[in-house]
């Protein structure tokens, strides 16, 4: 009697997972619009390792469809956001993303963080021409028709940072990464680099995601005496590096270390007093001094509460939303292929400054800035680059990164 | 070879570290046999107590110290009282139940502090090092390892000059001869796991000096501490604190001559080998019971 309720209940559990892949090759049409309301994805890690920086990327996202409701909303419609947890589980991404597309029906969705969810994701979204919107700096080397990146491209991050170490004088650097897709591709763009311009790279170490004992790579960074590191550890193992990067006599003033995954969020959890005097890179800082920061500043701390940060990852989940709905509105519906054909050269003035969707490669138009991180925890910009920087995913504009795509 | 020297005093700090996260559980899951994945996350309650009772007092940090140990004990103990008594000599179901336990501890975590990491600020006289014949030794490994050696030699003296420890070893070495002499042994059981698991979280106090103080903090550490007790030999005191430093020197020699990643799977590698030599580890209680 047990196994047949189980065994139905089964068969109903199943049924609408069926049902739900059954339909998958049905066109997106008006995609997610019915009647006054558009439903939009968002999709993040809101448990697991990953929770700690996207959940703020999440809340940004929310904040951007409510303001945009305050303000009557898309083609007169009311966005209405359905959210699912990636639970850092990268199958998990590409499930939901399904789930997203086939039984909610959204018109895009918003989401991702790591390149692993991201590469999860797109065969998803190209499989059933859906709009996926990614808002965090990456690796380059991608450009699929049905992603908008909104983060930085290597030659808006990495790339300027490295023209700033060496305008510094700096030649002899020492590359730290966790060992996964995205620092080894930007430490090889960072090698090829530094032999078209003589910079002398006198270590490259790796360490596994969640790593947490550097003393040993402290020892070895000590010992080869660089003029600067490049940082690329993710997620918790940077509390662990700057701690114990503290305590054994490397200081900012003759080693700087330049990280590009630590933002305002993650020098709150690593301690300022920890990272203060060393050097980040991003296209955004809560400092950033523009009318819509301003305005963008405010309403965070307003909504989720006053001791609330806002950081690059955030600003560019921000506009994706802004940049999408603007792309809606040019187009006139929310039909994939209409907005993907409006989209390019959309421009808006974000917290960041002017940001321009680019219609060959789907990357965004991004001021690069260089900051130094300040005792209080903020970010101070110290350099940024005179104006946006067209994205080049395959940094095919440098003749130094022929070998790289 | 300045460097090659400096690897000295890292060995022995991380050998500290792997020893106060592991010393806990030497009595958990070495003495009593449960598979305690929620061990970790009382490491993190440890940690989070130091990070709401800091800017209290001047010394909070210190405080903190006996203040964790309470707390994590006091959730052992009731995890103990509610559930693992239920589920003694089911070795597996402790495993898929403390596993569940830490996943709501983690997500419990996540509700009431947030997702991110939070700060936990060091102490003055911690921040900083000093050099000593051309080691570098920064002050926040002194205080892990001075810290470690003080929790081994107050457990040791515990385990063989108090009446309870000697009840302990009892009912560690022959339950049911320990219960016919007239020893309470659920008692005796619930004490063992408020100490192993006050212990983790005079782990997580420390651990805040060197690691993040996050959600998933417990994730990071329960797999080498359970590798400490397996290779120390279940339950052997000395067994832990010579993995220990075993472990230690081998992580910090294998980084320096390799990386990060190829030093772990050789310490795997190395441990794997050594059990297949050695299957109850460093240190084995003879007895005549036929178990």
């Amino acid at each position: 009697m047990r196994s047949r309720t189980f065994s139905r209940g089964l068969t109903a559990l199943l049924l609408p997972a069926l049902l739900a892949t059954a339909c998958v090759d049905e066109p997106g049409g008006g995609a997610g619009a019915s009647g006054d309301e558009i439903k939009v994805g968002i999709l993040h890690s809101l448990s697991g390792t990953m929770a700690i920086s996207e959940v703020t990327v999440r809340d940004a996202e929310l904040l951007a469809v409510e303001e945009i409701n305050a303000k009557g909303g898309v083609l007169g419609k009311k966005l209405v956001p359905v959210t699912e947890d990636g639970a850092s589980d990268w199958p998990t991404f590409a499930e939901k993303a399904q789930k997203l597309i086939s039984q909610d029906k959204v018109a895009t969705v918003f989401g991702g963080w790591t390149s692993a969810s991201r590469k999860a994701m797109l065969p998803v979204f190209e499989r059933n021409k859906a709009l996926l919107w990614y808002p965090v700096q990456y690796e380059g080397l991608e450009s699929s028709p049905y992603i908008f990146y909104t983060g930085a491209t290597t030659n808006q991050q990495i790339v300027p940072a490295l023209d700033y170490l060496a305008a510094q004088g700096k030649k002899k650097m020492f590359l730290v990464g966790s060992d996964y897709v995205f620092p080894r591709t930007a430490n090889k763009i960072i090698k090829a680099y530094a032999a078209a311009k003589g910079i002398e790279v006198l270590g490259e170490e790796y360490t596994p995601l969640g790593h947490t004992e550097y003393s040993t790579l402290v020892n070895k960074i000590a010992d080869a005496k660089p003029d600067a590191v490049f940082n690329t550890l993710n997620g918790d193992s940077n509390v662990a590096f700057f701690k114990q990067l503290r305590g054994s006599g490397i200081t900012p003033q003759t080693t700087p270390v330049v990280s590009v995954s630590v933002a305002e969020e993650e020098v709150k959890g690593i301690g300022p007093e920890n990272v203060a005097g060393h050097l980040v890179a991003w296209n955004y800082y809560q400092t950033t001094t523009t009318p819509a920061n301003d305005a963008f500043v405010k309403a965070f701390k307003a909504k989720y509460g006053a001791d609330k940060v806002t950081s690059d990852p955030m600003e560019a989940g921000y506009n994706a939303v802004y940049l999408w709905a603007e792309a809606v509105k040019k187009a006139g519906t929310t039909e994939v292929e209409a907005v993907r054909k409006a989209a390019g050269g959309i421009t808006i003035e974000a917290p960041e400054g002017t940001t321009t969707i680019d219609g060959d490669n789907q990357h965004v138009a991004k001021t690069a800035r260089i900051g130094l991180v300040q005792a209080d925890g903020q970010i101070k910009e110290v350099w940024s680059s005179p104006g946006p920087i067209k994205p080049d995913p395959y940094l095919r504009s440098y003749d130094w990164a022929g070998g790289l795509s | 070879m300045g460097a090659l020297a400096n690897q000295l005093p890292i060995g022995l700090s991380i050998a500290a570290v792997l020893l106060l996260i592991a010393l806990g559980l030497t009595f958990t899951f070495g003495q009593m046999g449960v598979i305690n994945m929620a061990h970790g996350e009382f490491i993190m309650a440890g940690a989070y107590t130091a990070f709401l009772l800091q800017g209290v007092t001047s010394q909070s940090f210190l405080i903190a110290l006996p203040v964790a140990f309470a707390v994590a004990g006091l959730m052992g103990l009731l995890l103990e009282w509610s559930l693992i008594r239920r589920f003694y000599g089911r070795p597996l179901d402790t495993l898929l139940l403390t596993w569940g336990v830490s996943l709501v501890l983690q997500q419990l975590a996540r509700d009431l502090f947030g997702a991110p990491n939070v700060q936990v600020t060091a102490p003055g006289w911690l921040v900083g090092g000093v050099d000593v014949l051309g080691l570098r030794l920064p002050y926040n490994r002194v205080f892990i390892i001075g810290l470690a050696v003080v929790c081994v030699v107050g457990v040791w003296l515990y385990l063989t000059r108090l009446p309870a420890g000697r009840r302990m070893r009892a009912v560690v070495q022959n339950r049911e001869l320990a219960a016919y002499s007239g020893i309470a042994t659920g008692r005796v059981d619930r004490f063992t796991f408020l100490l192993g698991s006050g212990l983790a979280g005079v782990a997580g106090v420390a651990l805040t000096l060197v690691g993040p103080v996050g959600p998933s903090l417990g994730t990071f550490y329960i797999v080498d501490a359970f590798l400490v007790v397996v290779a120390g030999g279940l339950g052997q005191l000395r067994g832990a604190v010579l993995a220990a430093v075993a472990l230690g020197f081998l992580n910090g020699y294998l980084e320096f001559w390799t990386d990060a990643s190829l030093a772990k799977v050789l310490v795997f590698v190395a441990i794997i080998a050594f059990l297949q030599v050695r299957p109850q580890g460093m240190f084995v209680l003879k007895g005549r019971a036929l178990v």
